[in-house]
């Protein structure tokens, strides 16, 4: 089943286009990566999904219905995001922040349940800031908000999830960790990834975006080649498979970059 | 939360019966209750008691019950627009709304338009000038994805400089006593024109604020994650600017024209509110009203008794206790706006 479709997504600013003609779909269940090159326009893409951006042409789909006849709080209740934006502008607590994950399934200041409180602590301890509950969300670390950030999105019990880099600022241990679990969570993901080798092993498939449009999808081990990572990347790399799970992955050789097609001079 | 604000109720009402008793004449809290219950009531005074009684109910009771109105609304317009405009800095006069006002006042004390509104003339003059400020800040803060928080605070800054200086060109063409003591009482505020004509506006209009926007206290929370978090969270974040930008204009408009600018309130007791209570908006927007009602009445008690019978601008009571205070607790605790 599709939970997610987008239409021939097409977003231009200033008349420039942004993302082009873009079709995707992401199906119940299934993790698909987002992945190019700076300026390519996934987070533009993105933004779409999680309606800070109409598109200005083509539409967005989510469970049969448009996402623009939709009241922006319904599409809330199923469509969490973890966007770039970085710190809060005020020091709540990290309880807090993560309360806020059930603002659009409440109605003005009503108090979280019982039950959305212990959904609360499962997500604190899932991303592990139970220990932080009480701290200034100011204060935290770059990984440590991260954490919290995705904590409040999983409080949202979305079905689809849009995850913009999520990876940022985590150390290796929080990466892996956060990949295997939205692997495991069931739910339906669309994320940013900059790692190729994260993004092959925790997608069910990658779509490869350049210059605003789509130039792959497919299974990592379909699209991530050694051509595609010289025509949409400019680098030549190895591409070799994980000797234990058999996941392509990338090797980098240093001194290899290539000029990027239609790039600027 | 609640031992809090029964707490703070129960202090305002103390101070608002001490700064009734309290001034040049001094009455004791037991005269004055018992004044305040005849006037209420309708009962019978002695005719030496007179003249006191004409102080407490037609001077003082007044003026108390409007610092008790303006500061509250400050201290709750302070918080909605440092959230709106997601800025540490900002005051409810942060978008020019003052010296719209002071140049509307100006205006028509120098002019004699407006005369068909009595005393209210000059007010009324204050009011519309403080909605024509907003209404230009409104008209040039609006971009694409509606109003530009960033975009907001620069031109309502200008446009207070803007107004400033037209405000200096009325005086300065028209010199007479009356626009100069006009423009201090302006710029520095006061509640000694306090009559009770003038209170229910203000008591509507403060009330209307306080529980509109405590209403939306949530949404305000949403807000201070960034604009795109909020719109993933469901809060229509262009719509929602706009309502409070109406909303706390048209608060902050009606305030000025009563009291003039009162400056610092605004800006700081958001901060030392959250400070004390946390961030989150469903308790800042709960006892923000009482602190500020509770510093305002002892800043216009404090103004008016201190070199008695002259009377100080309130400003300068607000900014010299509001300051040192200020300061000491935001060094004491790990407090942080948007960064350290």
């Amino acid at each position: 089943m599709t939970r997610l479709l987008l239409d021939d997504l097409s977003v231009s600013i200033d008349g420039a286009a942004i993302v082009n003609e873009l079709a995707l779909a992401v199906g119940d269940g299934e993790v698909v990566g987002l992945v190019g090159p700076n300026g390519s326009g996934k987070t533009t893409a993105l933004r779409c999904v999680y309606r800070a951006l109409r598109p200005s042409d083509g539409a967005v789909w989510i469970d049969g219905q448009e996402l623009t006849r939709m009241p922006l709080r319904d599409s809330a209740r199923v469509i969490a995001a973890l966007t770039q934006e970085g710190r809060a502008d005020l020091d709540f607590t990290v309880e807090e922040v993560i309360a806020l994950g059930r603002a659009p399934h409440l109605r003005g200041n009503q108090a979280l349940s019982v039950r959305e409180r212990e959904l609360c602590r499962e997500a604190m301890a899932r991303m592990e800031v139970l220990h932080l509950a009480e701290r200034g969300v100011l204060s935290l670390s770059g990984g440590e908000r991260q954490r919290v950030l995705v904590a409040r999105v999983l409080v949202q019990e979305p079905r689809l999830l849009v995850l913009d880099e999520p990876t940022n600022h985590l150390d290796l241990h929080h990466q892996i960790r956060l990949l295997s679990m939205l692997r495991g969570a069931g739910l339906s993901v669309l994320v940013t990834l900059h790692d190729l080798n994260l993004a092959a092993s925790a997608c069910d498939r990658l779509a490869v975006l350049s210059h605003g449009a789509l130039v792959a999808c497919g299974p990592p081990a379909e699209v991530l080649t050694e051509e595609l990572l010289r025509e949409a990347f400019g680098v030549e790399a190895s591409v070799v498979p994980h000797p234990f799970t058999g996941v392509p992955q990338v090797l980098y050789d240093l001194g290899t970059a290539t000029t990027m097609k239609g790039n600027p001079k | 939360m609640a031992l809090i604000v029964v707490l703070l109720a129960g202090v305002l009402a103390v101070s608002v019966l001490l700064a009734i008793g309290l001034g040049s004449a001094a009455v004791p809290p037991g005269e004055t209750l018992r004044f305040l219950w005849a006037a209420v009531t309708g009962g019978s005074i002695t005719a030496e008691e007179v003249t006191a009684y004409q102080i407490i109910w037609q001077v003082r009771t007044p003026r108390v019950l409007l610092a008790v109105l303006v500061g509250a609304g400050l201290s709750v317009v302070g918080v909605a627009i440092q959230a709106m405009v997601r800025n540490a800095l900002a005051d409810p006069f942060v978008l020019g709304v003052s010296s719209g006002a002071s140049a509307g006042a100006v205006l028509v004390s120098a002019t004699g338009a407006l005369t068909a509104l009595g005393i209210y003339a000059v007010s009324a003059g204050a009011f519309l000038g403080a909605l024509l400020v907003s209404a230009l800040v409104y008209l040039a803060s609006r971009g694409a994805g509606g109003l530009m928080p960033l975009r907001l605070v620069l031109t309502g800054v200008a446009m207070a400089f803007g107004f400033q200086a037209l405000m200096s060109l009325i005086v300065y063409f028209v010199p007479d006593g009356e626009s100069t003591s006009t423009v201090l009482f302006w710029s520095m505020g006061g509640f000694g024109a306090a009559t009770w004509g003038a209170l229910p506006v203000v008591a509507v209009v403060t009330l209307v604020t306080v529980v509109a926007l405590r209403r939306f206290a949530r949404s305000l929370d949403v807000l201070a994650l960034g604009d795109e978090t909020s719109v993933s969270l469901g809060v229509d974040t262009v719509r929602f600017r706009r309502g409070l930008f109406v909303l706390t204009s048209l608060a902050t408009g009606a305030m000025v024209a009563v009291s003039g600018a009162i400056g610092f309130v605004g800006l700081v007791m958001p901060h030392l509110v959250r400070l004390w209570v946390g961030a989150a908006h469903v308790r800042v927007l709960t006892i923000a009203p009482l602190a500020g009602a509770i510093f305002m009445v002892w800043a216009d008690l404090v103004a008016r008794t201190l070199v008695a019978p002259r009377e100080l601008p309130l400003g300068v009571i607000t900014a010299l206790v509001g300051v040192p205070v200020f300061v000491l607790l935001l060094r004491r605790r790990g407090y942080l706006f948007g960064g350290r």
